[in-house]
């Protein structure tokens, strides 16, 4: 799959920034007032940033708000719900804590419960494919819930926490690269089936329809990344997960804190490269490409 | 509007003869041609004089090799490939705008360009490639199965089939109804065992492909042949000991 700037800074800022705001929710940590502002700020920040990167990618990006019709079956429409009803839940709790001192609890756990859901929603998009095996399993949304809460922990400031998800982040990311290189295989679809030729015998892509690119191979033929997809592996799980674990570790300092923040996205946004970049989509059977 | 119905009343779609197909691409040109002047927005081309060309097509041409095991020539088979209008299109249940959508009449499935956001989601979703992203318009394009010509009663009769179909030279593009199993199209498929691309998908797509037929062996030449005194294989004379010499160089 093409790996888009855009959905890797969506997926991975939303997924921080609905962590953090779940977090909040649930009262960790317990403030109010202008250090509630920051908070709730840099939740927003992420989670509304994320999702306007979203829109970049869009062909018709006018339109966007009819994808909030199709709710009933589409993980993409589900999403958008998802999204505006945590931004919401959560901004109307937040006034409360920031201007009036008060603590709107159910609201809060609302807030919290819809914040993973977006996520949640997010990552069904991905793992409904069934045309990427790597993604079509039920791994993906488990990394994005315990990456996003293991972000969250982080940017809340919640060190033990942070400290445990982070573990379990790093051993669910490197699990689903393990299962991921066995899915395209395990699907049982090949040329042989794309073609419907295997039964006279081996089949050779000889030709492609067209002598130039076009849409089907920009975007779901991306092969060129795979080359150091171990060496970004071991970057990736090095800044996400092994490098914040340390520096939290260490006595604590608030320069270290913001330093395993900033180690922690560039290892996600590394990772969320790698999804999208060694992700293979069957349609490029049908040029002998995988 | 992107649940998928339960039945539809027809299930039209193309099966397309494999054994047939001379690989001529006159199918893409005239799908190219006749959805670029009809139905929803143009198909456009990027920089289609330039050194890096590419455009929106609905219909592409593959050509595979194929080896059989053993002896046997291989073979070069012509692939066209479009829409198959899938009975479980994973690209219409996918779709968060409702553009995406299969006729309860006859199943086709189409794309309502004025509700498509251009997520790409549907193309992600489809196997088969069907599916190509209107770079100019921004908008998803695909096969339409000419819905603007086969109930369009302003043509002649003869043209009220889609664009490919009408177009090919080989007759290897046949257009009806697979839901009706006296149709001419559900008799070829029973007959030369018209088959699913990528089963395995559970997409079910209506579209089927006939298989190459068996290649003939090639006969024996003369009943005789074997009884005839064999060619010398060894060289003799002056040109024996050529090879011999040449050898021991």
């Amino acid at each position: 799959m093409h790996p888009a700037p855009s959905v890797i800074f969506f997926t991975t800022f939303s997924g921080l920034g609905f962590g953090l705001l779940f977090f909040l929710g649930l009262g960790f940590p317990g403030v109010t007032g202008w250090t509630a502002f920051a908070f709730f700020a840099i939740a927003y920040l992420m989670a509304v940033g994320g999702l306007m990167a979203s829109t970049f990618h869009l062909g018709r990006p006018e339109r966007a708000i009819k994808a909030f019709t199709q709710w009933r079956s589409s993980w993409l429409s589900r999403e958008a719900w998802c999204a505006v009803g945590a931004l919401v839940l959560m901004g109307l709790y937040g006034l409360g804590l920031v201007f009036f001192d008060a603590r709107w609890t159910v609201l809060g756990l609302l807030g919290a419960l819809f914040s993973m859901a977006t996520v949640f929603t997010t990552s069904m998009i991905y793992t409904q494919l069934k045309t990427i095996p790597r993604w079509n399993m039920k791994l993906t949304p488990v990394k994005f819930l315990s990456l996003s809460l293991a972000g969250g922990a982080l940017l809340a400031g919640q060190v033990s926490i942070a400290l445990v998800l982070l573990v379990i982040a790093g051993l669910v990311q490197l699990y689903t690269w393990v299962e991921g290189d066995k899915a395209l295989n395990a699907s049982g679809t090949n040329m042989a089936t794309a073609t419907g030729l295997g039964n006279i015998g081996h089949v050779r892509a000889f030709e492609p329809p067209h002598t130039g690119t076009n849409y089907l191979l920009k975007e779901f033929v991306h092969v060129i990344g795979r080359k150091h997809s171990q060496k970004l592996r071991v970057i990736a799980l090095g800044l996400m997960t092994i490098a914040p674990i340390i520096l939290l570790a260490l006595p604590f300092s608030h320069v270290l804190g913001v330093l395993a923040i900033l180690s922690h996205i560039a290892g996600v946004l590394t990772a969320r490269w790698l999804f999208f970049a060694e992700a293979e989509h069957v349609v490029g059977l049908y040029y002998g490409k995988r | 509007m992107t649940t998928l119905p339960a039945k539809t009343d027809k299930k039209l779609g193309l099966v397309i003869d494999l054994d047939t197909c001379v690989g001529c691409h006159a199918c893409v040109i005239s799908c190219k041609g006749w959805n670029t002047e009809n139905y929803g927005a143009p198909l456009s081309d990027q920089n289609a004089y330039g050194a890096d060309n590419s455009g929106t097509f609905l219909n592409r041409v593959h050509s595979y090799e194929v080896q059989p095991p053993g002896d046997a020539a291989a073979q070069l088979i012509h692939f066209p490939k479009s829409c198959l209008h899938c009975e479980d299109a994973p690209c219409v249940t996918v779709c968060p705008t409702g553009a995406s959508y299969k006729r309860v009449e006859d199943g086709i499935v189409l794309v309502n360009e004025s509700n498509c956001i251009g997520c790409g989601l549907c193309a992600w979703a489809c196997p088969y490639g069907a599916r190509e992203l209107d770079q100019a318009e921004g908008v998803m394009k695909k096969c339409t199965l000419c819905v603007d010509r086969i109930y369009n009663e302003n043509l002649p009769e003869e043209d009220r089939q889609p664009a490919c179909v009408r177009t090919c030279p080989a007759g290897a593009r046949h257009f009806g109804d697979l839901g009706d199993e006296n149709s001419d199209v559900s008799k070829l498929v029973a007959e030369r065992g018209g088959m699913d691309l990528m089963p395995e998908q559970g997409t079910k797509p209506v579209n089927k492909y006939l298989p190459p037929r068996p290649k003939d062996e090639m006969p024996e030449f003369d009943v005789l042949a074997p009884f005839l005194e064999p060619v010398a294989e060894e060289p003799k004379g002056f040109l024996g000991w050529l090879d011999k010499t040449l050898e021991k160089l």
